[in-house]
């Protein structure tokens, strides 16, 4: 009878455990949904590869957490925050998704956010490039892991400056994104000693760049810097590239560039210009590992874009693992508490404002000649480091930071 | 010998035929009214939400495009435009309720339409059509440029706030039967606008214009009209979709969307009043149901191919072509 009774509660106190253990990781599966754009402007830089990005980080994982699945759904954002808003909506009022991964153009990210910040659930942000994500538009329920404009304009300028650049002609595209970088580098570059010699704004989105390529060229500028995104970018590089502004001794200086547009351009176009990235496939053996691996599923070289998504997926499946949860606020104290060490970045950190802050490089496009693969495109000039690129704490407007 | 036929006769014949379409219609309006109603309890509220505002957007551009034969590729400015004014006010004086942010959007919208239609009006065919793209152009780079929409980033937030201060629109179940309240009254006001004598002339303006001149009509005057009540409706649409949603974006300005809702009404059947309504289910739905498959890579080129094939294929839409099958077979 007792030996009955002693075996009934032992088993009962370790179904009780059990259940217990797993009740912290909901529905003992851990859904990840990636949202990217797929089909437009912004599919290369994360799209479809993102999300191989994404899964090779659950197959090295393991495919599971402490026991519980993994699971993955994934949509086309559209680069529409409606379109957006109804999916993720959805995921996580339905179909339980605990983390929402990708999300490209600004105005989705933020979007998403809201919504996060609402059902609580969390979002790792490895596309965008606004740095209002983690100012004004700051949440408990996201981070902002790859990258901001605020190292573009800060890293680039204050560097290029450095590297002697004193005088410098803006090409700025007409809208606030383009003014907001205009600022920021006016001031960085007056700060350090240069002088900004002229600006002129072109129309967002602008086709013909010639006539705003002369009068840079006219300026006799030591540094031609391009304050615009995408499209904008590669066309006035194009031109400038047609005009021989570097091939002159005038150094071409590009915020925002991906590793897949500089590829698209090719070295012979792109040659000599510098730029910020987070990171370059080719810079130590671990991201030349990781790239290889990647290249093998995708036939691409990864973006900064994808190694974070990567990244950003590994850190997060850590964090479940020691929490034991997928609540969101348990993941993202574990997370902010973690040092992230790995093929992506050495010493990041996640502030308290869900920017992911961590070293980032200036880069230089190679030459034709000392270009020994269509991939072989980044010279590393110096780093940038993580308290010197992003906006201090100090400036931030979010509400969760003092 | 045949009988004389009584004149009374004829025109009883016609008045029982008319009861017995005026029956068939209500059942199927009154079908499709309990549908909605029951629809929040199958389907995601915030998806239908966003289905009855595209409706609502292409009821709005067919009055123009589909009954008075003016193909405006401007009408993405109106959406934008009622949604940035209702997000705004919404956004910054917390003491307006929700119904008065949708009726400011509404008119500015309004007026926005009246400008458009007084600069573009004179102009016939493709003229036109650049024109109201060009002036929507103008529109999306003030949005662009303004620091109030947020630019690229957008305008978001925006509360849902309360309807005449007493019902919480926070709920989504509330939120949807308000949208399909407004959604059924401009529903039925182009309805009624189509059927009414000045709809006849639209109509009559469409098929020969000269001819409704030359039966002195002033022309000018009645195009201005239905471009200023389309622009009015595609406002209000724009300013239901900002609160629906909480936010407002370029994407509503940007001429895609003035492209999209020419889509919408083509697919679902231009001169047809249903049409618009399927067109926009259709799309919509599409739209997401293909973002979210495996074929998620090729959104853009199967609406595009859709697109051709209306056009090619199946001139008169979902709706005109069930209503010709119907014709032919059911009588």
């Amino acid at each position: 009878m007792t030996m009955m009774k002693k075996l009934l509660t032992s088993a009962v106190a370790s179904a009780l455990m059990a259940s217990g253990a797993q009740a912290a990781i909901s529905d003992n599966t851990v859904k990840i949904g990636y949202l990217a754009d797929m089909s437009g402007t912004y599919r290369d830089l994360a799209g479809p590869n993102g999300l191989t990005a994404l899964e090779m980080a659950i197959k090295d994982f393991g495919g599971t957490v402490n026991g519980a699945k993994i699971e993955v759904v994934s949509a086309d954002d559209r680069n529409s925050p409606d379109t957006s808003s109804s999916t993720v909506r959805r995921w996580v009022e339905n179909d339980k998704v605990d983390l929402v991964a990708g999300m490209v153009a600004s105005s989705v990210s933020i979007a998403v956010s809201k919504i996060l910040e609402e059902n609580d659930r969390l979002g790792i942000i490895s596309g965008s490039a606004a740095s209002s994500i983690t100012n004004e538009h700051c949440t408990p329920n996201h981070i902002h892991y790859v990258y901001d404009t605020y190292p573009l304009a800060n890293g680039t300028a204050s560097a290029v400056v450095k590297e002697g650049g004193k005088t410098w002609y803006l090409l700025t595209a007409d809208y606030a994104f383009g003014h907001a970088l205009e600022a920021d580098v006016t001031r960085v570059v007056e700060a350090n000693g240069g002088e900004i010699v002229g600006t002129v704004r072109h129309p967002f989105p602008t086709q013909d760049f010639s006539s705003f390529i002369l009068q840079a060229q006219a300026s006799g500028a030591d540094v031609v810097g391009l304050a615009s995104a995408g499209a904008d970018t590669t066309n006035a590089i194009t031109t400038a590239s047609e005009f021989g502004v570097t091939q002159a001794g005038q150094t071409l200086a590009a915020l925002l560039l991906f590793l897949t547009d500089v590829h698209a351009l090719g070295a012979e176009t792109a040659q000599g210009i510098q730029l910020t990235t987070g990171w370059y496939w080719d810079m130590n053996d671990e991201t030349r590992e990781w790239s290889d691996r990647f290249m093998k599923e995708t036939g691409v070289r990864p973006t900064m874009v994808h190694a974070g998504i990567y990244s950003s997926t590994m850190q997060y499946l850590n964090a479940v693992a020691a929490t034991g949860s997928d609540d969101a606020q348990t993941v993202r104290k574990q997370m902010m508490d973690t040092p992230i060490n790995d093929m992506f970045a050495k010493n990041g950190k996640i502030r308290v404002d869900g920017r992911m802050v961590h070293d980032m490089y200036l880069a230089e496009v190679k030459t034709p000649a000392e270009s020994k693969n269509e991939w072989d495109l980044y010279k590393i000039l110096r780093t940038i480091p993580a308290d010197e690129a992003y906006r201090p704490l100090s400036e931030s407007k979010c509400k969760l930071v003092n | 010998m045949d009988q004389p036929v009584n004149p009374a006769d004829i025109h009883k014949a016609i008045v029982e035929q008319q009861k017995i379409q005026d029956r068939k219609k209500l059942m199927v309006n009154g079908v499709l009214l309990l549908l909605l109603l029951a629809a929040p309890f199958v389907m995601y509220p915030v998806f239908l939400m966003k289905i009855l505002c595209f409706a609502l957007f292409a009821v709005a551009f067919n009055l123009l495009f589909g009954f008075t034969g003016l193909l405006s590729f401007g009408h993405a400015a109106f959406l934008a435009s009622g949604g940035y004014t209702t997000g705004y006010l919404l956004s910054n004086f917390s003491g307006l309720t929700t119904e008065m942010g949708i009726i400011a959007g509404t008119a500015t919208a309004t007026l926005l339409g009246l400008a458009f239609a007084l600069l573009s009006i004179r102009r016939q065919g493709i003229y036109f059509a650049m024109v109201t793209l060009a002036l929507a152009q103008l529109v999306f780079f003030f949005f662009v440029q303004s620091e109030f929409t947020g630019g690229e980033d957008g305008m978001h937030g925006i509360p849902r706030g309360e309807l005449f201060g007493l019902i919480n629109l926070e709920d989504n179940l509330n939120m949807y039967y308000f949208v399909l309240v407004v959604f059924i009254a401009c529903y039925l006001l182009v309805q009624r606008i189509v059927s009414s004598p000045y709809g006849q002339i639209l109509k009559a303006i469409k098929q020969n214009e000269p001819r409704a001149v030359s039966l002195g009509y002033n022309v000018d005057r009645y195009k201005i009209l239905a471009f200023v009540i389309s622009a009015a409706l595609a406002g209000l649409a724009g300013s239901m979709k900002s609160v629906v949603f909480q936010l407002a974006s370029l994407n509503d300005a940007h001429w895609h969307m003035s492209g999209e809702v020419i889509l919408m009404t083509l697919v679902g059947g231009m001169g047809t009043l249903l049409g618009p309504v399927v067109g926009a289910t259709f799309v919509v739905n599409i739209e997401y149901q293909l973002s979210q498959g495996p074929l998620r890579d090729w959104v853009d080129p199967i609406l595009g191919g859709i697109f051709v094939l209306t056009v090619l294929a199946f001139r008169s839409g979902i709706v005109g072509e069930l209503q010709k099958f119907m014709r032919k077979n059911l009588g």
